[in-house]
């Protein structure tokens, strides 16, 4: 799932500077998992904002709404009104719900009241760490499952650093070393066999390298005359 | 000979080959590097000219690597994977190889998280098993990586470095052998203090016949004081500094004599490691005591 996390509450008051009526938009998707935009962090921030404005002593109608999943316009759709309704939409969903947001109502400014940081997992209750480094051409097969694109600091592809010792990296102690996770997942599946393989020059095009990322599945894709029967999403 | 390197052509024949550092200085003032290089000259077979060391901005390992060359002294150009992608280390390999530059240490680099420029964007496109497949590739095929052909090959003494000290320790000796296979023809390790520990990767080294296949440089780091003692023991990752030697330096009237002594008796066991070729000594701003610790080992005086 994607990781994100609350902007800053002093940065998000000033993208809303000057404005009056604000929609404060979550999302139930991963968002809500990793508790940073779902419905009950729409109505705390709703809430906050009111109260700041009303002890400065400032005009300001906010509203909520939390759809399934603010990357499809599908869900996006059903909040219409209340985005008409709207100066600004504050959207608690990750990069891409507030990009599609924008996308779909392309008249009203949407400004992103989360940060975006990764493709994870929850390790326990309130802990999320990165495991996707999502570079579009998986080694995971000569990893025992664990991702040295995204768990390496330094996305060593052929063995660990000269500083990681205990298990820890050398960036951060707090860290687990990647390849040592990495080690000890091959020990226990019996494959150490694979560490001893030189893995060559990665190719990135798949990741960031080749422009975004597009992938079309063509036997889903629907053709003009389809389109025109409105049949599908 | 791969490369024309007085390197290359003295660990093929010499058994106590020794290398040092010259530490670039954080300003454009190549006048540091000539004097170092003046004064050491003699003292050791090359020269490491390190790269942003601790990711702190310095005068470049290439510009410093042929100041070395203009003074005399051989460089091993340091190049880390953090700042350059693999376009970027072929042109800075051939402009290198063209200036006369004739050693490379190829090496992962310490993490932007740890100098002066924190925010950085690393690079990391290649590893420094993937930085050797690369050079070797246009030094013995003459092609860059893809297969466009050079019209003149980088002749280069590839080397790489070994960690004994960082964990997992069993993988310590494969990533060497990756290293090898990748490329390497010479190996500088990490700082050694920990004898028994490098002794048990050694043996390690040899039951594979690794010491066959490449040239083992063994570090040492002559120590100041009881302080960077105790500092490399908790603060530097990837070394191992037994209690032993914090307290030969604690208990020592004149800590820097007594750095000397270690250093000097730990060279001393270290040549009788079957499959070390030499020493490599990192005195990271102590420079002007490579002498010394070279004449007191009765290390070589080539020139």
């Amino acid at each position: 799932m994607i990781i994100a996390e609350r902007k800053d509450l002093g940065q998000i008051v000033e993208m809303l500077e000057g404005k009056e009526r604000v929609l404060v938009a979550g999302c139930r998707s991963c968002v809500s998992i990793c508790h940073a935009g779902g419905e009950k962090e729409v109505a705390t921030l709703a809430e906050v904002l009111r109260l700041q404005a009303m002890n400065e002593g400032r005009e300001l109608e906010v509203t909520e709404a939390t759809v399934e999943r603010q990357c499809e316009k599908e869900w996006v759709r059903e909040i219409g009104r209340q985005v008409a309704d709207s100066d600004i939409v504050l959207s608690l969903a990750c990069g891409v719900g507030v990009q599609v947001m924008q996308e779909f109502y392309p008249t009203v400014m949407t400004v992103p009241g989360l940060n975006t940081s990764n493709m994870g997992a929850p390790e326990e209750q309130g802990i999320y760490m990165e495991k996707c480094g999502g570079c579009g051409d998986c080694v995971l097969h000569l990893t025992g499952g664990v991702c040295p694109v995204a768990r390496c600091s330094k996305s060593l592809l052929n063995g660990p650093c000269g500083g990681s010792q205990d298990g820890r990296c050398e960036v951060n102690r707090d860290l687990p070393c990647g390849w040592d996770q990495i080690y000890h997942s091959l020990e226990r599946l019996g494959r150490l066999d694979l560490l001893e393989v030189n893995i060559p020059p990665k190719n990135w095009i798949p990741s960031r390298s080749g422009g975004p990322r597009r992938i079309v599945r063509a036997s889903i894709v629907q053709g003009n005359e389809e389109k025109r029967a409105g049949g599908g999403a | 000979m791969r490369s024309g390197s007085d390197l290359e052509s003295t660990l093929e024949c010499v058994r106590d080959t020794a290398t040092t550092e010259i530490g670039p200085p954080k300003s454009a003032g190549a006048e540091h590097v000539r004097k170092k290089a003046k004064a050491l000259k003699g003292y050791a077979d090359a020269f490491n000219l390190t790269d942003n060391q601790t990711a702190i901005v310095r005068l470049s390992s290439l510009a410093s690597s042929v100041v070395c060359l203009q003074e005399g002294a051989e460089p091993v150009m340091q190049m880390t994977c953090r700042d350059r992608n693999r376009i970027a280390m072929q042109s800075d390999l051939l402009g290198a190889a063209a200036l006369g530059v004739r050693n490379v240490l190829c090496i992962s680099g310490d993490h932007q998280t740890f100098g002066n420029q924190k925010e950085a964007k690393n690079v990391y496109d290649i590893d420094p098993v993937q930085q050797l497949m690369v050079f070797r590739q246009m030094r013995d095929l003459g092609q860059v990586w893809g297969g466009d052909v050079l019209e003149e090959r980088p002749r280069v003494f590839l080397g790489a470095a070994a960690n004994p000290f960082a964990d997992p320790f069993e993988f310590r000796v494969t990533r060497l052998a990756k290293k090898i296979n990748a490329g390497a023809d010479f190996i500088q390790t990490q700082a050694i203090f920990d004898l028994d520990r490098f002794e048990r990767f050694m043996a390690m080294v040899r039951e594979r016949g690794l010491d066959q296949k490449v040239h083992i440089l063994a570090g040492v780091i002559p120590l100041r004081s009881a302080n960077a003692a105790r500092y490399m023991k908790t603060k530097v990752s990837g070394m191992s500094v037994p209690d032993e030697i914090v307290d030969r330096m604690k208990g020592a009237a004149d800590p820097k004599k007594e750095g000397v002594r270690i250093c000097v008796e730990t060279i001393e066991r270290l040549k009788d490691i079957p499959g070390v070729h030499g020493v490599h000594i990192m005195a990271i701003g102590w420079e002007d005591i490579v002498p010394t610790i070279v004449q007191e080992c009765g290390l070589m005086l080539r020139s």
